[in-house]
């Protein structure tokens, strides 16, 4: 238990409980097609055909996103991920939630992340109220609990505020009403570790309020949450722990005070702060 | 008051706490890593409620942004039974020598349409819902055995279709159409199987798409969909026993001489091959549990990239 009194800080501290162990992570990205004889039909061949051996001649670009990355969530924590755009921290958040391999270096969790994201709704050509069943049963909550709490989902949500919609198909909703829908149903289940990429920089001002005391609620009944987000007021307002990632090595790594107080002076004086 | 976290840097080397212990004493486990078979079988169980949900939901989505809505559903396949028996039955005279010629071709082509959707949708399973995988945690697999399923609905709505046409045409109602049932249970496990296996290639290389059509149309060709493998080919005095022997007992026309030997009365017993029930069977466990167990392989990668 030498890490807890080393952390000596917060109360209770020796029955704090680790979610999330980051250990020396690095993630890599391989792209297709780039380079010399990009696109050609014979090069893509040439690829298949040849291996390996052939992926540097065929302009097979690796991309080090994330590079090892050490850290260790608590259960109750809110962690901010912060950085300027393409520091790794969308990167980090799948490699962590098990969608993307790492390369090195390990990641254990407690229980199963779930990832939240903006920019994809779930089945598009569905109604609103087909994802909420199918999101539900997909999370493995059974048909009598989604049911029961099918109202609070689509109440949470907002998306009926403006008329009946809940009925229609996701690809009618605006981006904004679809990363709401998803928010609601992934924060209708108790997670272990729950990941929001940028979610609430979505949604309008009543939304945000809404969700930022869901997530509140939702480290109360033991949960981790990290969010990713360019609003630092949101940060400050939902997290109390911030990761700042900077060409995907973490920079540093403390109270949500100090760190944006730093952050700030890197980016300019504070100007995204509202 | 704030929990202040231990000062995670980046160095390994004075760090007195070993991750990995930390993760081992806790109980946590790697992340992204694959389930065990057996547990892999608990989770899929106890999504079918979502794996039915799913299927629902696509096949009344499918329509929804036609006029006719739901009647698709049926005029669809009356249509491509319609099609066929034009080109095969009036211009190409193909019906000579098959009694009941226009049932034994819509039986077949419903049947055949069955695993063809089953395994063009499979190819799709996995990249057509990224949103969902990566979105929400569930075994993959029950993805491409709900779009397995989601044929099933279909080809249930395609047999409203055929028993019209069955008895429009004189066919006689029997006992043997029970048969129709553990034929189509064996059917779908198959399909479900082969749309487990597309469904892991599809998911890494997407040109499956592409090319499956080109095999699916050569299957079909050498399935005796639209004609009696043994009358055309056997006729043929140079074609060798053992390869109508390997067309017959290919798992499509054994499905779909099954489902005609139980509908249609003018389809004899001395038609199928030997063994046929076996045949049925031995297919689907191959496919089934052969794909479900190849397709669990390669569960963690999923969705990625």
């Amino acid at each position: 238990m030498a890490e807890q009194s080393m952390t000596g800080g917060g109360s209770g501290a020796a029955g704090r409980v680790p979610t999330v162990v980051a250990d020396r992570v690095d993630v890599v990205y391989r792209v297709n097609g780039t380079g010399a004889g990009r696109g050609s039909a014979t090069a893509a061949l040439n690829r298949i055909l040849r291996g390996k051996k052939a992926e540097r001649a065929a302009g097979v670009r690796t991309v080090h996103a994330v590079r090892s990355v050490s850290f260790t969530a608590y259960r109750g924590e809110a962690i901010g991920l912060i950085g300027t755009n393409g520091s790794g921290k969308s990167t980090l958040l799948k490699a962590v939630a098990g969608l993307l391999p790492v390369e090195r270096g390990r990641i254990c969790t407690d229980g199963q992340p779930s990832l939240l994201g903006v920019n994809a709704a779930l089945m598009n050509d569905l109604t609103g109220e087909r994802n909420v069943y199918l999101g539900g049963l997909a999370m493995g909550m059974s048909r009598e609990e989604v049911r029961a709490r099918y109202q609070d989902i689509v109440d949470f949500s907002g998306i009926n505020e403006k008329g009946d919609f809940i009925t229609l198909p996701m690809r009618t909703y605006s981006s904004g009403m679809a990363a709401r829908l998803r928010f609601s149903i992934a924060a209708a289940k108790d997670h272990d570790v729950l990941m929001i990429d940028e979610a609430l920089a979505t949604g309008d001002r009543s939304f945000q309020k809404r969700s930022e005391a869901r997530i509140r609620e939702l480290r109360k009944s033991a949960g981790t949450v990290f969010l990713v987000s360019h609003n630092n007021k949101s940060i400050r307002d939902t997290c109390d722990r911030v990761l700042w990632l900077e060409r995907g090595e973490l920079r540093m790594d403390g109270p949500t005070t100090e760190v944006l107080k730093e952050y700030e002076a890197f980016t300019g004086g504070g100007r995204k702060a509202p | 008051m704030l929990d202040t976290p231990p000062p995670a840097s980046a160095s390994p080397g004075p760090d007195p706490t070993d991750p990995a212990a930390l993760a081992a004493r806790y109980g946590l486990t790697v992340s992204g890593a694959r389930p065990s078979l057996p547990a892999y079988v608990r989770q899929l169980w106890a999504r079918r409620h979502f794996v039915t949900a799913f299927a629902t939901a696509k096949l009344t989505a499918q329509y929804s942004q036609a006029k006719l809505g739901q009647v698709w559903q049926v005029a669809t396949p009356l249509l491509n039974a319609a099609v066929y028996y034009f080109v095969f039955g009036v211009l190409m005279g193909t019906s000579h020598g098959v009694p009941d010629y226009v049932p034994f071709l819509v039986t077949g082509v419903f049947v055949w349409t069955f695993t063809q959707s089953s395994i063009m949708a499979g190819t799709r399973a996995i990249s057509g819902s990224l949103g969902l995988v990566r979105a929400l945690h569930f075994p993959r697999a029950a993805l491409p055995v709900s779009y397995a399923l989601q044929q099933l609905q279909q080809l249930l709505f395609s047999m409203v279709a055929l028993v019209v046409i069955l008895l429009g045409f004189g066919v006689p109602v029997g006992p043997s159409w029970l048969l129709a049932v553990p034929a189509l249970t064996l059917q779908f496990v198959f399909n479900a199987g082969v749309a487990m296996v597309v469904a892991r290639i599809g998911a890494k290389t997407p040109d499956i798409a592409q090319l499956m059509p080109f095999v699916l149309r050569t299957w079909m060709y050498a399935s005796g969909v639209m004609w009696s493998l043994d009358r055309v080919l056997g006729d043929h005095g140079d074609m060798p026993r053992v390869v109508l022997l390997a067309l017959e007992c290919n798992p499509a026309a054994v499905y779909i001489d099954l489902m005609r030997f139980a509908l249609i009365d003018t389809f004899h017993g001395g038609q199928l091959p030997h063994h046929v029930w076996a045949l049925a069977a031995g297919w689907a466990l191959l496919a089934g549990v052969g794909g479900f167990i190849w397709f669990w392989q390669a569960e963690e990668t999923y969705g990625r990239g």
